[in-house]
């Protein structure tokens, strides 16, 4: 089926939106939107939610045969679902070439890092191995798919476990969950894929792009990294030509964003162990909240995405005359970016607002003697007026934030309490 | 059935005791209701409304546009063919725009309509049966409004059949309210479809962000939300 077409006045304005620096939902050029890791009932299932984009994996296991040329390694395998129900232009069945694309790099993202201990997947070398098998399954699809699909597959690695085996001459024993603990799979580390929309040439980038500013970007690197800083793919597409500034940049970016999805999937990992380990109640049915009928729409937010949206509508108004890049520059110094645990199994980053961390600081930073191009320094400077400028709008600007944010945590400390009394 | 009324009701749910108007001992089911046989059947899950003395309807939630004859609609052009445009307005068939149903269009004037402009037309021809056709002029043969627009700027925005409902009923306060604080220039199509163009980027983002945000909102909370918008903007400028 087809898809919905792009039209001119859509194209003009998301261009024109983004050479002024801002997106047509409110957020940064950095931001992520909002995101939630939830785990299912079953091990090795994991359901990531990035805006509307959502996807879900299932991680499982068999015995199988080893490959000729590695008989004492485990297998991996990786399987990419498009479904129509996510976009309507996504077929059933043969999977596209961006559905390939994205397999492919989910791919070389998991396996070629060898992010898994496959050797620690071996039963008996040459005859018998673990299979291990990762579904992702794509939801709904609002853009960034790569990136929802590397955190589900990994979140669901580490979520994992497969049964116990024991081996003794010829007889091997595979255990029941009932008998033997399961045994988790050894992640190495967790590459993420971080992927970056470039614009006018590179001149301009956005992180986390929703399905429209896709439609409209020239080209898209995807950036998989480690916490460690390691960089485990790197992939450029598209039609367009990349300085090698700006590929440090995105480095630099990635960096950032891979810390912090990193933590998130951490603390999800954390709260769903310490939720089963309590015997408490987990999985999808629990991370939605039941006190309102709209509880699965986005609505969370509008409120004061509207008012940020005012508040950096008055900045920009006021700082039109010294120069028009100053908001999207501010950093406030308080850093209010930390994960937050929403519920049971789920955290999540906050979205909109002020930017909270300081890229192009550290950029230039580790840009140092190299001298930055001249917009490098122009930026420093605007930073610096815009800081004293707008000090005042920021803290409003955090305030209404946090009003919102803290009355959310309010509402799930108040249910967490009321279970607590129970 | 009258206890129904304003109640949520599911797929499946079966009605009866339908008030009929007295001349014609006839009810008028609207969307979301069915009949098959000699019952009344609910198609859809949403709340039943009623109105004097004998229409009935489900109130929905639905993004996906169904073509109705009479409906004002934005599309896309997606494509030109010989006399006729071909143009996306969100449904499941693409619909068709003669370049003669435009204002002053004669064969040797033809409109100037490109692929990737925005129409705002009307439904001429809608059933289950046929393409959907579109026309930009009233029966008189003037635009009324109709025609391309979003030439010089603004943004489409799509949002679900619902707010645009609720936008458009006469006493929803919202877009009143925001053009006390802003000026800005609307469009609405029902098909999901909100053209908006304001002076600047971000006043567009704006309107389209409090017109989002208000769509579980009441009538109090669009009009407090616009007044503090408001005092944003009037402060500034």
């Amino acid at each position: 089926m087809r898809d919905t077409p792009l039209s001119n006045c859509e194209r003009e304005f998301i261009k024109k939106a983004i050479s002024e620096k801002r997106r047509i939902d409110g957020r940064q050029a950095f931001d992520y939107r909002h995101m939630k890791i939830s785990f299912g009932l079953e091990r090795g299932c994991c359901q990531v939610e990035i805006g509307e984009t959502r996807v879900m994996s299932q991680v499982s296991c068999q015995v199988g045969e080893p490959k000729q040329a590695r008989p004492a390694d485990g297998t991996l395998f990786i399987n990419v679902e498009l479904s129509p129900m996510a976009c309507p232009s996504f077929e059933p069945g043969r999977l596209s070439d961006f559905g390939v694309e994205i397999n492919r790099l989910l791919e070389r993202c998991l396996k070629e890092s060898r992010c898994i201990d496959t050797e620690s997947l071996c039963i008996v070398t040459g005859e018998k191995v673990w299979e291990i098998r990762v579904d992702v399954h794509v939801l709904n699809h609002d853009g960034n798919l790569v990136d929802a699909c590397s955190i589900a597959a990994i979140a669901a690695l580490a979520h994992f476990r497969r049964p116990d085996v024991t081996v003794s001459g010829e007889e091997i024993t595979i255990h029941p969950a009932s008998e033997r603990d399961l045994v988790p799979l050894s992640v190495h580390h967790m590459p993420i894929c971080v992927s970056f929309a470039f614009f006018e040439q590179g001149k301009f980038l956005l992180v986390d792009p929703v399905d429209l500013e896709e439609k409209v970007m020239e080209g898209r690197m995807v950036i998989a990294m480690n916490k460690h800083r390691e960089i485990c793919t790197l992939q450029v597409t598209g039609q367009m030509l990349l300085l090698k500034d700006q590929v440090l940049r995105c480095s630099n970016i990635a960096v950032v964003k891979v810390a912090e999805i990193t933590e998130l999937i951490h603390k999800a990992l954390e709260n769903d162990r310490q939720e089963r380990f309590k015997g408490g109640k987990f999985g999808f049915a629990e991370s939605v909240s039941l006190d309102k009928v709209t509880a699965n729409q986005k609505i969370a937010e509008p409120v004061d995405m509207t008012t940020l949206d005012a508040q950096r509508a008055a900045s920009y108004l006021e700082g039109s005359e010294s120069s028009d890049m100053d908001s999207s520059i501010v950093s406030s110094e308080e850093d209010e970016n930390s994960v937050v645990i929403l519920d049971k199994g789920v955290g999540g980053i906050g979205l909109g607002g002020v930017s909270r961390w300081n890229v192009d600081e550290e950029m230039e930073e580790l840009a140092g003697e190299q001298q930055t191009t001249q917009t490098g320094q122009k930026v420093k400077q605007t930073h610096m007026v815009a800081d004293h400028g707008s000090s005042s709008e920021e803290e409003t600007t955090e305030v209404l934030g946090n009003q919102a944010t803290n009355q959310k945590q309010k509402d799930k400390e108040a249910s967490v309490r009321k279970k607590e009394k129970k | 059935m009258a206890d129904h009324v304003g109640k949520l009701l599911l797929p499946g749910d079966k009605l009866e005791n339908l008030s009929v108007s007295e001349k014609t001992s006839k009810a008028v089911l609207g969307p979301g209701l069915r009949k098959d046989e000699e019952d009344i059947f609910v198609t859809k899950p949403g709340i039943l409304r009623h109105k004097e003395p004998n229409i009935y309807w489900i109130d929905s939630h639905q993004k996906r546009y169904v073509a109705v004859k009479g409906d004002s609609v934005i599309g896309v052009v997606t494509n030109k063919a010989g006399d006729i445009f071909r143009v996306d307005i969100g449904g499941s068939e693409i619909a068709s725009l003669s370049y003669l149903s435009f204002e002053g269009a004669t064969k040797r004037n033809r409109p100037d309509v490109k692929v990737g402009d925005l129409v705002y037309g009307k439904l001429l021809v809608a059933n289950k049966d046929m393409e959907p056709e579109l026309v930009c002029i009233d029966s008189a043969g003037r635009s009324a409004g109709m025609g391309v627009i979003g030439r010089d700027g603004g943004f489409l925005h799509t949002c679900s059949l619902n707010l645009i409902r609720k936008m458009l009923s006469p006493d929803c306060p919202l877009l009143k309210q925001l053009g006390r604080s802003m000026k800005y220039e609307i469009t609405v199509g029902v098909n999901g479809r909100i053209w908006v163009q304001a002076r600047s980027v971000i006043q567009t983002i704006t309107v389209i962000n409090a017109i989002d945000a208000a769509e579980f909102m009441s009538n109090e909370q669009i009009i407090s939300m616009c007044k503090k918008l408001g005092e944003v903007f009037v402060e500034k400028e």
